[in-house]
């Protein structure tokens, strides 16, 4: 029951939220086709010599499969720990359940860079130095609270009693489990999936305290792009990123439906 | 959620098989979060209390609690996070009953902008907003040509930048958990409040708010510890005028080499986000 005119702002802010919210992104995929170095708006002409810069970038490459590794790792490791973790606080067969639930989602309230230096030290302190490996434990802790929480909140409103039901219209436990269980849980499998791998793909106040000077993950060259000589190439770096994640969002949508999926983010 | 209605023809497992199961089912996840997150914030915490030498000191904390200049460190890191949060809870909130109400290609599209900007590294999205922000900049020329203003006013590297920077960026993760929360809320208890006489802001006050609440508060404790540790925001949209803890704890471990002063100011950024977890969690336990 609203008034009409807490209706209409609602919808001013709404719509104003999806434009600031685009803004900078729209600056971002502009500044990524421009002709002169400079980011000079509006364009004085259209160019894509940017896009074919990206992979000369001083180091580029090897950042950016370092980056894919870690986050397609650390987000497949927990989304197996999460889940099996979710179930067993979902279904409250632990003492204090509520408790560990917290404790798992914990990191995502910390601050990231006060975690990256306490690794740091620690790392030291236990003499495990191999780059790649830290940086993978570490980004664990980044995308596992992304995972438990989603995968918390979705299995709570899960009725397992239906797999039971299954298994008595003759599903086998597996069968029940993936035809059931699976399908009702997509959105917030998804969910949790795409948050992590951006948590972690997009991850500098961890990581930064992790790498050395042969292994840098991209965001941390990124910055050191945009502090030594700022180009459109990062435009259009970022501009290639974010017409990927449009196409996995428009196919999340087709396929499980993009409210199903921000109705889980709670 | 009822157990065993239909587990007539099921064998069930007997209860300590079950939790035994379920103990290996957390077991990876308490252990990665044991060991790569509990020991680690405890070796911090000794650190910060250790001088050059190793031995005791409560030096770091005095320092950083007992001068004027770091005070304000603090302050600027809460001020942050305070203004960042309550803009974007004022923008968010409303909002968040519109995007519910929203259905089919629009709700899509609106969903896609909240979705999108997560896959824009921090670093590009905050030098975006340098490129909009600068005198000759894009919202300088706009407001000059409709003649809001005559000459450009100064944003970049100001505090307007910083939390204009700061609520575009962590705008998400407020409406996301509110818009969870709203569209699942049923309209069916504001009509019946309307029906027995509440007006408007009765029912909103007495009902929707209070079934709303679980968003809030969790949309609230994410911006806000996100934003009064932001690192980047800070560092590109206002740099060296405006000191923040999370910044400090950079300096003294990458420039200045002084890890028991940054174990300190990490540790009091970290007793800020407990703070901020307890309070939500002790909120959302409060009866509806």
């Amino acid at each position: 029951m609203m008034t009409r005119a807490a209706i209409v702002v609602c919808w001013v802010l709404a719509i104003g939220l999806a434009l600031f919210l685009v803004l900078p992104l729209a600056v971002i995929a502009a500044a990524s086709f421009s002709p002169t170095p400079v980011f000079d708006l509006p364009l004085s002409g259209a160019s894509l010599r940017w896009y074919g810069r990206i992979g000369r970038l001083d180091g580029f490459w090897p950042s950016l499969f370092l980056s894919l590794q870690i986050a397609l790792l650390s987000t497949a490791l927990s989304l197996v720990a999460g889940t099996l973790a979710a179930i067993a606080i979902a279904r409250g067969k632990l003492p204090g359940a509520t408790a560990l639930g917290t404790l798992l989602v914990s990191p995502l309230m910390m601050p990231g860079l006060v975690l990256g230096i306490a690794l740091l030290q620690y790392f030291r302190m236990i003499g495990f130095t191999a780059t790649w490996s830290a940086l993978l434990v570490a980004h664990l802790v980044v995308t596992l609270p992304y995972v438990a929480r989603t995968m918390i909140a979705g299995l709570s409103r899960f009725d397992f009693t239906l797999i039971e039901a299954a298994r008595t219209l003759g599903c086998t436990y597996a069968g029940s489990v993936i035809r059931v269980m699976v399908p009702a849980l997509a959105p917030s499998f998804l969910i949790s999936g795409l948050f992590s791998l951006l948590a972690s793909f997009d991850n500098y106040p961890v990581s930064i305290f992790l790498t050395d000077v042969r292994s840098k993950t991209l965001p941390i060259r990124m910055l050191q792009y945009i502090e030594e000589a700022p180009d459109p190439t990062l435009a259009a770096l970022s501009t290639l990123i974010l017409a990927g994640t449009l196409v996995l969002l428009l196919i999340s949508d087709r396929l499980v439906g993009l409210h199903r999926m921000a109705g889980t983010a709670d | 959620m009822t157990e065993a209605v239909l587990s007539a023809p099921v064998v069930k497992p007997a209860p300590d098989r079950e939790r035994l199961a379920a103990l290996g089912f957390v077991a990876p996840s308490v252990l990665i979060i044991a060991v790569v997150f509990v020991l680690p914030l405890a070796l911090l915490l000794g650190v910060s209390v250790l001088d050059s030498k190793g031995g005791p000191t409560t030096a770091h904390y005095v320092r950083l609690l007992g001068t004027p200049y770091y005070l304000g460190v603090i302050w600027n890191s809460l001020r942050l996070g305070l203004l960042t949060t309550l803009i974007a809870f004022v923008i968010s909130y409303p909002a968040a009953f519109a995007l519910a109400r929203a259905r089919g290609p629009l709700r899509s599209a609106l969903l896609a902008t909240l979705f999108l900007p997560l896959a824009a590294s921090v670093i590009v999205k905050a030098f975006a907003w340098t490129i909009l922000l600068r005198s000759d900049g894009l919202i300088n020329t706009v407001l000059i040509a409709l003649g809001i203003i005559e000459d450009p006013i100064r944003m970049i590297f100001t505090q307007t930048a910083l939390i204009i920077g700061a609520v575009n960026i962590f705008l998400p993760f407020m409406v996301l958990p509110i818009y969870a929360v709203v569209a699942q809320l049923d309209g069916r208890y504001a009509e019946a409040a309307a029906t027995l006489g509440a007006s408007p802001a009765v029912v909103f006050l007495r009902v929707i708010l209070p079934l709303t609440l679980p968003g809030i508060i969790a949309g609230v404790a994410l911006v806000f510890s996100l934003s009064v540790s932001a690192y980047v925001v800070p560092t590109l949209l206002i740099g060296e005028k405006y000191p923040t803890l999370a910044t400090t704890i950079a300096k003294a471990y990458l420039l200045a080499r002084d890890p028991g002063f940054g174990a300190a100011a990490g540790v009091v950024l970290l007793a800020i986000a407990v703070v901020v977890v307890a309070l939500s969690t002790l909120l959302s336990r409060e009866p509806k």
